[in-house]
């Protein structure tokens, strides 16, 4: 009676051959075969943007209504950990991600804009809501939009955006940050020239400039 | 440019590490927290003067999130001022346009249907259920409880998607209007409350499980934070804080609105005013709203949900093919809006928070003339100083998660 036998499947194949370079009994035409098949190559550019893209921290700072909704991406529904963004951070150092979560008043525009500069680089920014984007049904003397004073990523609609919006949102960000690695800000929107202040350069004669003038943020 | 008086005062709040004078043993440091600090709730700023670890003053700083609403609200018709009163306190939102609305009706003599009434109070009473979990949830993880984070906001989803499947939308519905609901509860809505209703005093005995028996959260709460109910009253709190302290103060009971006297329901009360009794009342409350949701499910009464008085709500969407005087009212009334008599209206209810009273004051027109917003979280905060003077820095934090502001309705 005939033993029948099972054909040897590509992965026992692969198996016995990982097996041999362990061994080292791989050589030659073999072995460059072997390294050309798995192993994969990239920039080191682009595997860093991927691995930013899938750990980004965003700062735990709430506003208004939208913060709430903002709470609960992180809650079992959503589950945000998923994509790497529920570790929150309270402090503007350890985060990589603000989400302007609400509505944005002229005396809080400027704090915003110092927990901005706090951060560190590499750092993106969302706008989560009306408001914030556009300052929504208010529309009034109260509230300034955040474009105004500092550069956003991604808008995220809605009044308040559902929490599905934002993690939409998030990968959108995500994605923009694995697409075009190593962008600081200033960078990416082609804002040099903007610093509030400029290091010092010896060599240079013109010191740092201002320009928007000492005190004056108006169209900052 | 000139300085203004408001300008002044605001450059005249100094911060600085340098001590500020001696206390009783240390020299006093004035210390700032916020108005980005992850345990404030919000945007709420705190200067506090500390005397090693003991807070010996404390200054809270508000206005970082002021939008204006109560100005836009004058700019706009009665029946399109509600969205933005939603805004207001925004975990409380059928609470403020409950209070917008009584104000309206009652300014307009406008007769609201019982079923509008109930399914008014089976709204609100979601609505209390709701803003406590995030209270309970983000207050304990102030103090260190992460996971009921979690646990809490599993049941929140379950009554935004009620929320959802009434109206459409999870937070700022715009359910509640000017002379009853904006629609009927849709079909299927009953057995999806009743699910939960029957789910929700089980979770809460589970928080209570994880809460009371956990000896760091009994430790950080028990006689923390005490006020006797004399102080908060010269203060003007209202609310759970109130009856923590021993009060019995509830409007539902003191002032029946929207058919709340056809409910069977208790008033939880504290004894002593610390911050552990805060947290019981509102852990008690949970079950008596759900007890109020049950009873008005159970006797939803038949009839319009909304008055039929077609001056003031829009004509149903098939009146519209068939009848020209349909189609007039809804024209006066998308394009205008309804004008209410001259007059003023002060309209409070009991909200999660305490009391919510709109004041509305009509001069004719379709627009209101001034309105303005009671919110308890306002004059809640006042009671923070008698809280947590003389106490340690970290019951601060404690006493300041089971105060429950919400800035959003400080500022307006």
């Amino acid at each position: 009676m005939e033993i029948k036998r099972e054909p040897i499947s590509d992965f026992r194949v692969r198996q016995l051959r990982a097996r041999d370079l362990l061994r080292g009994d791989l050589e030659g035409e073999d072995l460059e075969r072997y390294v050309e098949e798995r192993v994969l190559t990239t920039t080191v550019d682009k595997a860093v943007a991927w691995a930013q893209g899938n750990s980004i921290y965003p700062l735990t700072f709430g506003l208004a209504c939208c913060a709430i909704e903002m709470m609960s991406i992180v809650g079992s529904r959503l589950d945000i950990a998923r994509f790497g963004f529920e570790a929150f951070r309270g402090s503007p150092r350890q985060a990589d991600l603000i989400i302007l979560s609400g509505r944005v008043s002229i005396k809080m525009a400027p704090i915003i804009r110092r927990i901005w500069d706090q951060m560190l680089e590499p750092k993106w920014a969302i706008s989560m809501g009306a408001c914030c984007s556009s300052t929504g049904v208010f529309n009034n003397y109260a509230l300034v939009p955040a474009d105004k004073f500092m550069p956003v990523e991604v808008h995220v609609p809605g009044c308040p955006p559902r929490p599905e919006a934002l993690a939409h949102g998030i990968l959108k960000l995500r994605d923009k940050v694995q697409g075009r690695p190593q962008g600081k800000w200033r960078d990416r929107y082609e804002a040099r020239g903007t610093e509030e202040i400029v290091p010092y350069n010896p060599s240079d004669d013109a010191t740092g400039v201002n320009v928007f003038g000492s005190g004056d943020t108006a169209g900052a | 440019m000139a300085s203004t008086d408001y300008r002044k005062r605001e450059e005249s709040i100094t911060i600085s590490s340098e001590p500020s004078g001696e206390g009783e043993t240390h020299e006093l440091l004035t210390l700032n927290i916020g108005p980005h600090h992850p345990a404030t709730h919000g945007v709420l700023r705190l200067l506090a003067t500390l005397e090693g670890e003991i807070v010996r003053d404390i200054k809270p700083i508000i206005g970082y999130v002021h939008t204006g609403i109560e100005k836009t609200a004058e700019d706009k018709a009665y029946w399109k001022a509600i969205p933005v009163m939603e805004r207001m306190d925004y975990l409380a939102y059928y609470f403020n346009a409950m209070a917008f609305c009584g104000a309206v009706e009652t300014l307009l003599g406008a007769e609201v249907p019982p079923r509008a009434q109930y399914l008014r109070v089976i709204h609100l009473e979601l609505n209390r259920i709701m803003s406590h979990l995030v209270w309970l949830g983000t207050s304990a993880l102030d103090i260190g409880a992460m996971s009921m984070f979690w646990y809490c906001f599993r049941e929140r989803e379950t009554i935004l998607d009620l929320f959802e499947y009434s109206s459409g939308q999870r937070m700022h519905t715009r359910y509640i209007q000017v002379g009853g609901v904006f629609a009927d509860i849709p079909r299927g809505f009953e057995a999806k409350l009743r699910r939960f209703i029957a789910e929700m005093p089980g979770r809460a005995d589970q928080y209570a499980d994880l809460l009371e028996k956990n000896q760091i959260v009994v430790q950080r709460l028990r006689g923390t934070g005490v006020v006797d109910h004399q102080t908060l009253l010269e203060l003007g709190v209202t609310g759970p804080l109130l009856r923590a302290a021993g009060n019995p103060w509830d409007l539902r009971k003191a002032h029946p609105y929207s058919s709340y006297d056809h409910f069977d329901f208790k008033i939880p009360i504290g004894t002593v005013g610390d911050n552990y009794d805060r947290f019981r009342v509102r852990h008690a409350e949970l079950y008596e709203s759900v007890k109020i949701i049950e009873q008005a499910l159970d006797g939803l009464p038949e009839g319009p949900y909304i008055t039929t008085d077609r001056k003031v709500a829009l004509p149903p969407r098939h009146e519209l093919a068939t009848s020209m005087e349909a189609l007039i009212h809804h024209f006066k009334l998308v394009t205008e809006g309804f004008r209410v008599p001259p007059g003023e209206c002060y309209y409070p209810i009991e909200g999660p928070r305490g009391e919510y009273g709109c004041f509305v004051r009509a001069d004719g027109s379709a627009k209101p003339a001034r309105v303005h917003m009671r919110d308890p979280s306002f004059v809640n905060l006042q009671a923070l100083a008698p809280m947590v003077r003389d106490g340690y820095i970290a019951d601060l934090i404690a006493t300041l998660a089971m105060l429950d502001p919400i800035l959003g309705g400080i500022d307006r």
